[in-house]
Formats: structure tokens, sequence, C-alpha cells
């Protein structure tokens, strides 16, 4: 009975998929910019190859400072979406009553499902001369002419916060919602303070959560393009916009490549880096839902 | 008595202060963004000027509404064009997926599983990029060695249909693969005793099983591929889906209320597919 061979045939009709969409898509396309981007060009379809391209890169204070000001401002997003998201994830999982529970989450996912172009839009049209927040405040007296509250580091900060604080929250209520209430009952019988319950037995808890968290809103933040764009301006020096500039306005996707190696290289050392030091890996993390 | 909950009355009137404040911050912009739709005015921006439907339905200048706005609508098309491929791809590819990481055990399914997560934490603009550098370096070499010209391999719909399967795929195997680990296999079992084929089994048991979750998979692409604007950014080409066309206007024109009215369009058309998704959703885990 040839059992075993439909087996292997089903097992090869499944994998083909798999196989090509990420050979095809994923990992030739990056041996592509890889490529391009160790590849320079000295004359019309003349190439020689060497590491011409991270030379220029490092030798260029605008592009790593670029890349570090990025790096730093994805951290302290990610921070701050951590500080702002856990009290709301702590009071959906542990404080709301059963049925608010489920509305107080849904009514935080909501924004989720809304383009980042339309929350982009709506903080302009709130922050900027003739906003929102200016008019209030000249209405009330407390300005006397129109004030600018975009193209500040402030606001792109503000903005990225907003546009990534949900999937902070999200891995945080699942995780928080796992733990009973007899742990934290445990810690206070056993004289333990609200911080000491609070550091000793809560944050150990939610850890995965906390990992999880913090990897997906350090990519996003790194990787994100619109926010820092519209609410930033043209001098908000992200490295994206550096990524794009070089590949659609100069069109030299030499470095273009060279700068979309370096963000992945070091937005997966990031990752690395995190889940090494909290001893999680990847599939856990990422593909829990 | 809830013990997680803070014990004074003050602190739990601050801890309630706190949610409605993060809730409202959460709002503001949305609100911001649909409100002015609604105004009588050529820019989003106070005074209110009383409530008008124009900037959706008028016909005339200078207040062109968005149904009568040829690009905004042209824009729209092309984003249902690239949703509706791409999420009907991503479904079945997913599903494939699926079946391929439940069902079957094969050497190195660990390292095949992290390769199927990796696209979700490449950034947008990468993936972009590189399906871009890609696709140009095949239609050149097919240009230079063959002569043939494949147009399709320059930016437009075509890629950005590559670009945003790339990472939908790894979404929907997931919401497929969660569903399919629930399923009883005991089920299929007994449709293959009572003399099922196994492809009856598929249709008749297995797949209406899946059915709820290939329904939120792909409401769930559809939207992600709706609003994507990092990968598609770089791979558009002369037929630009609605964000770009609508970013486009928001950086180069400067804005008129009829971009509030797309935003509301936007907010509430997503907001109704995320409900029905979720009522699906819960409907398919009732019976189950």
């Amino acid at each position: 009975m040839p059992r075993t061979d439909i087996g292997k045939l089903s097992f090869i009709l499944l994998f083909a998929p798999f196989a090509l969409w990420i050979v095809l898509l994923i990992i030739l396309p990056q041996l592509g910019i890889g490529y391009i981007s160790l590849r320079e060009k000295v004359g019309p379809g003349e190439y020689t190859f060497g590491l011409a391209n991270y030379a220029a890169f490092v030798s260029e204070p605008i592009y790593w400072n670029t890349l570090l000001r990025t790096a730093w401002m994805s951290i302290l997003v990610t921070v701050m979406a951590l500080i702002i998201g856990f009290p709301v994830a702590y009071y959906i999982a542990k404080i709301a009553q059963r049925r608010s529970r489920a509305a107080l989450f849904l009514m935080c996912l909501i924004p989720l499902w809304v383009s980042d172009l339309v929350r982009a839009f709506g903080w302009i049209v709130i922050l900027r001369e003739t906003g929102l927040v200016s008019s209030f405040l000249q209405k009330i007296g407390l300005i006397s002419g129109p004030v600018e509250f975009l193209y500040n580091d402030a606001t792109v900060v503000m903005g990225l916060v907003y546009t990534v604080v949900l999937f902070m929250i999200v891995p945080l209520v699942s995780t928080l919602d796992g733990m009973d209430n007899s742990l934290i009952e445990a810690g206070y019988n056993l004289g333990g303070s609200r911080l000491t319950v609070f550091r000793r037995i809560v944050v150990p808890y939610a850890m995965p959560g906390i990992v999880a968290g913090c990897i997906i809103v350090f990519m996003l933040t790194a990787g994100s393009y619109l926010t820092p764009i519209l609410l930033g301006g043209k001098n908000s020096m992200w490295f994206t916009e550096q990524i794009y500039e070089q590949f659609v306005t100069r069109y030299n996707w030499e470095s273009g490549a060279t700068f979309g190696v370096l963000l992945l290289v070091f937005t997966s050392f990031v990752v690395w880096l995190g889940l090494r030091l909290t001893g999680q890996n990847l599939a856990s993390t990422v593909a829990k839902d | 008595m809830n013990v997680a909950a803070p014990q004074s009355s003050f602190l739990r009137w601050v801890y309630r202060f706190y949610m409605l404040a993060f809730l409202v911050y959460l709002a503001a912009p949305l609100f911001a963004a649909g409100m002015f739709a609604f105004n009588d005015s050529m820019f989003p921006a106070l005074p209110w000027n009383g409530f008008t439907l124009d900037w959706f339905f008028s016909s005339t200048e200078p207040k062109i509404g968005m149904f009568h706005d040829r690009r905004l609508l042209r824009g729209l098309q092309n984003s249902l064009i690239i949703g509706v491929a791409v999420s009907a791809l991503a479904v079945a590819a997913g599903t494939c997926n699926a079946f391929l990481f439940e069902r079957k055990q094969f050497p190195g399914k660990n390292i095949f599983y992290i390769m199927m997560i990796v696209p979700l934490v490449i950034p947008g603009v990468i993936l972009g990029i590189s399906i871009l550098v890609f696709a140009s370096m095949i239609a050149n070499g097919l240009e230079e060695t063959f002569g043939i010209e494949w147009d399709f391999l320059r930016p437009g719909i075509f890629l950005v249909i590559l670009g945003q399967f790339s990472f939908l795929t790894t979404i929907t195997s997931l919401v497929i693969g969660a569903r399919l680990r629930k399923f009883d296999i005991a089920l299929e079992e007994a449709a293959l005793n009572l003399g099922a084929t196994r492809l009856r089994v598929l249709m008749t048991v297995t797949l209406p099983y899946l059915m709820p979750a290939l329904f939120s998979a792909f409401v769930v692409a559809f939207l992600v591929s709706f609003e994507n604007f990092n990968t598609t950014l770089m791979l558009v080409g002369s037929d630009a889906p609605l964000t770009i066309t609508m970013y486009d206007r928001m950086v180069k024109v400067g804005s008129t209320p009829v971009l509030n009215a797309v935003s509301f369009f936007l907010m509430v058309g997503s907001g109704l597919l995320a409900l029905l998704s979720v009522v699906v959703q819960r409907g398919g885990n009732k019976e189950a």
C-alpha cells in the first residue's frame, strides 16, 4: 500500500510553496542587496567589488550619526512604550472586571487597525501651527500667537510611542493574564511591600511578555518611515529616510543597499542581544498569539 | 477584594484617571483626523464653520469630494486589487504552511519554522528594497542575455503584491496554524474509517473547521495590505495605491479636508472589517 508515498507526495506539495516563498522572496533578495552593497560603479556598466560603500558610510559622519540617532531614539521609544504600556496592560489583565476587560482590550486594539498614515495625519491636524492645540492655547490666552508643535524630537518620540505602544500592550496582557492572583497574595502574606511584590513577583512573571513587546516595538520603530518624516519634517534624520533617498532620489542603489544591510544587521543584532540576555527564543516570543 | 488592585481608594482613582488619559491619547488623533472631514472649510483646522458632506460627495471646484476625485478613486481601486490578490495568495500559502508545520514531521523543522517567522522581524523598508533589487537583477539579466523585456519585474502592482506577500504569509500561517493545532484529529480518522477519501475528508471536515481562521486571516491580510506603506513605497510604480496617493498629497500639495474624508472612510471601513473578523473568530471558537 503506497501510504508512505502519499505522505511523501503531500509533504513535497506542502513544502514547495514554503520553499519558493522563503527562497525567492526572502533569502535571494537579501543576498541580492548584500551583493549590490559590495559593488562599486567605476564606469558605465563596469563594476569592481570591495568594501568601498561601507568605507564611505564610516567616513561620512552624517550617515553613521543618523544610524546612531535612529538607534537611540528607538531605544528611548521602546523604554517609554514599556513604561506607559505596562500599567495599561496590568489594568486590563488584573484589575478590570471581567466584562469591561474585553471592551477595554478591544478599545486599545482599534487604533491598531487604522493606517499609520491616518494616525500621523491626525497628529498633524492637532499639533501644527494652525492646529487644535495651538488654537486652544491662544483662545485661553496662554500664548499670544500661533505656535508650531511639529518638527521637533519630542513630537517624533511621542508619535512613535503612539504608533507602537499597542504592540507592547498585547503581549503584556497575554502574559499577565496567566498570572494567578494568589502569587501576589502570597507575596503580601510573606510581608513583602508593594514595591517588592511588583519587583520580585510581577515583573519576573511578565518577563516573556516584556521581551516580546520590546523586540517588536524596537523593530517597528527602527524600521518606521512615516511617523518620523511626517511629524519630524525634512530634518528628522531617520535612517530609513536615508535609504529611501539613496534609492529613489539619488538612484544610488549601491549605497542604498549598503545602508539597508547595515540597518538589518544592526536591528538583528539588537534583537539577538535582547533574546540572549533574557534567555528567550524568537519562535516563542514573536509567534505567540 | 482584588489583591492585584491598589488598596487605597485614592490610588484606585489615580489609576482609573491614568487609564482614561491613555484612552484619550489613543483616540485623539483619530478623532481629529475624522472630525474635520465634516467641517465646511477649505482647511482641516478650526474655526468650525458648520457641518457639511461636501468633502465626500461634492463635485464642483474648489471642493472636490473624495468620491469625485479621480486620483484618489484610482488609488482606492489599486489598493482593492492589490489587497484582494495578496490576501488570497497569502491565505493559500498560509494554509499550506499550517499543514506543513502542524501535520508533517521532517528534519530541520525548527529551523524552517524560525525561517517562517523571520519575515515579520525584517523592517518593511528592507523587504521592499531587497525585492526591488532582486527583481531588477533578474529583469536586467533577461534583457541583456535574451533581449526579453519583462515589464512586470519593474516597480508596479505586481512587485507590490510580491513585497506584501513576503511578510503577510507569515501572519496568515500563524493564524491558520493556531486553529489547525486545536483540531481533533479523531474527526478525520472517523471520516476515513467511514470510507471517505482523503480529498473528501479535507473538503468536508478539515477545511470547514478551518473556515473562521481562513476568513480572519484573509481580513487581517487585507487590512495590513491596505494600510501598508513602508514596503509598498519602495516598489510602487505609476499605479499607486491609496496610502501612497494620500501621502504624496499630504507632503507636496498641503492638505484640504478631502484627506480627512479619506481618513474617516478608511477608519470606518477597517473598523467594520476588524469587528467582522472578531465576530467570526469568536463564533468559530465557541462551536469548537
